[in-house]
């Protein structure tokens, strides 16, 4: 099988994307993630005005079958979040590089996304 | 030691399905989705692969003894073709196992009730414990002495589940005879294809369906004959808990959360009239009554509940565990079940669920949680 994943991006080894625009940071999760989740039913966000460092837990994702915790690609401020999700969770399944992103952050440091894994990496990664 | 698979594990691949080690075996866990599956079977009809069920049968003058000293309900009561749940409880009265008991037709006489008693049982141990029951009923045969011949038969059969409001039209356009006049819980042998196999009107989901119980070298033949959504264990599992059935090893498990019967809310599988392991124990917890029991229970805020959380009280001391959650496809509300002491098993009560560490309130509900056959 296999998966999308958008040349435009930036990805961790947990499967969250990061897609910066002006230092502004939207983030979701991967084709591939939503997959193994498989039906996404509950997805767990942090508010607005919240920091997040690199790497930090910011969120948690459930599917019918698992539980999985939602990673931050770069530090900074939320400054939006898709509360579209609290009611249609199943977006992430349907659109998860589109309709299904879960939050941007206005990013510290736009340099740390350097720190994540280009496209071909990640292909490997799933591959 | 290596996974046992199903007979249809490569047609099971060919359609793209994802795979779980469960009792031992590697089965289909999803085809397409979850919610798809699940749907499919309540609003029209799907077909399980349920191999890894166990397949025991037991022969001879004393067979019908054994099964009913080995299992809690009256096996006396059944006749040719019909089908009883129960449990198999230890010394304790603590639950071991749950199963189905189908009384066949015997070998000799060609489907007709034996005068004599004499009678052929098959029943179904769940996934991973037949070679333990096996070993358990030839145990307390020896001991007790008696005339039987008890045969795991798990590898020789495959089992599949047809289930949902559209499963007799399906089961009767594929099968010769008409099984659609089945009661529920009544079976008889039945031919797809040529091919003998056991027929039941029994089922995990809910709905109205029909286990087949399958010779092994036929069964991708006979799969293949059921055109309809295939489903995996993931939709089993939610379709199961909507209707408030027990799954082993979780809602019960003789080691981890040991329970009776009356606990486990399968009380009348227990028939206190007969004699069997774990009787008196038994009969003494039906006078004394029980201090824990397994409820259903609905989640109030957002959240999924999930094995092993904590159910506390209003004022936040955990009173019990949740044994089998998820978020409820049918009525996309999160449910699940768990066992809290009696005062606090009324439909209605207001608890609470500690989801990672947040506490949620819930509220005991009636089950099964949806409409069931």
């Amino acid at each position: 099988m296999s998966f999308d994943i958008p040349d435009d991006r930036r990805y961790l080894e947990s499967h969250e994307w990061a897609l910066e625009d002006d230092g502004t940071v939207r983030v979701g999760i991967t084709d591939f993630a939503q997959d193994e989740l498989g039906d996404v039913v509950f997805v767990e966000l942090p508010d607005e005005g919240d920091s997040l460092t690199q790497e930090e837990q910011f969120g948690v994702i459930e599917s019918i079958k698992a539980v999985s915790d939602l990673y931050a690609p770069v530090s900074g401020e939320v400054v939006a979040i898709n509360e579209a999700l609290f009611d249609a969770p199943e977006l992430v399944n349907e659109d998860p590089f589109g309709d299904g992103w879960m939050l941007e952050i206005d990013a510290d440091d736009a340099s740390e996304l350097e720190n994540l894994l280009s496209p071909e990496e990640y292909e490997e990664q799933i591959a | 030691m290596p996974l046992q698979t199903p007979p249809l594990r490569g047609l099971h691949d060919e359609r793209g399905a994802k795979f779980t080690e469960f009792g031992g075996w590697d089965m289909p866990v999803e085809f397409d989705s979850i919610r798809t599956e699940h749907a499919a079977v309540r609003e029209d009809v799907g077909v399980f692969d349920v191999s890894h069920m166990g397949q025991i049968h037991v022969t001879g003058p004393d067979a019908t003894e054994l099964m009913q000293r080995l299992t809690s309900n009256d096996v006396s009561r059944l006749h040719v073709g019909d089908s009883q749940y129960a449990a198999i409880t230890d010394e304790e009265g603590i639950v071991i196992d749950d199963t189905v008991v189908y009384r066949l037709p015997n070998e000799s006489d060609e489907g007709a009730a034996d005068e004599d008693g004499e009678a052929t049982y098959l029943f179904v141990p769940n996934a991973g414990a037949d070679e333990s029951t096996h070993e358990r009923w030839i145990t307390y045969r020896n001991e007790w002495d008696l005339e039987a011949t008890v045969d795991n038969r798990t590898d020789e059969y495959a089992m599949l589940a047809v289930q949902g409001p559209n499963a007799a039209a399906l089961v009767d356009d594929v099968i010769d005879e008409d099984v659609a006049e089945l009661a529920r819980f009544e079976a008889q042998y039945a031919t797809v294809d040529g091919v003998e196999c056991w027929t039941a009107r029994t089922g995990y989901t809910g709905e109205d369906g029909f286990e087949l119980i399958v010779p092994w070298s036929a069964a991708e033949d006979i799969w293949s004959q059921f055109d309809c959504q295939p489903c995996g264990l993931g939709a089993r599992d939610t379709l199961r808990i909507e209707a408030g059935l027990l799954l082993a090893g979780q809602d019960f498990d003789r080691e981890s959360n040991p329970r009776t019967p009356y606990e486990a809310g399968i009380g009348f599988t227990v028939d206190l009239e007969t004699e069997f392991v774990g009787r008196e124990a038994l009969a003494r917890v039906r006078e004394e009554g029980v201090e824990e029991e397994l409820v259903g229970f609905q989640l109030i805020d957002r959240g999924v509940p999930r094995h092993g959380y904590d159910i506390t009280n209003t004022e936040t001391r955990v009173i019990g565990t949740v044994t089998s959650g998820t978020m409820s496809p049918s009525l996309g509300k999160p449910i699940g079940l768990g066992y809290v002491p009696v005062e606090y098993a009324e439909p209605g009560t207001t608890l609470q669920v500690i989801v990672r560490g947040q506490s949620k309130k819930a509220r005991v509900e009636t089950t099964p949680f949806i409409d069931t056959v």
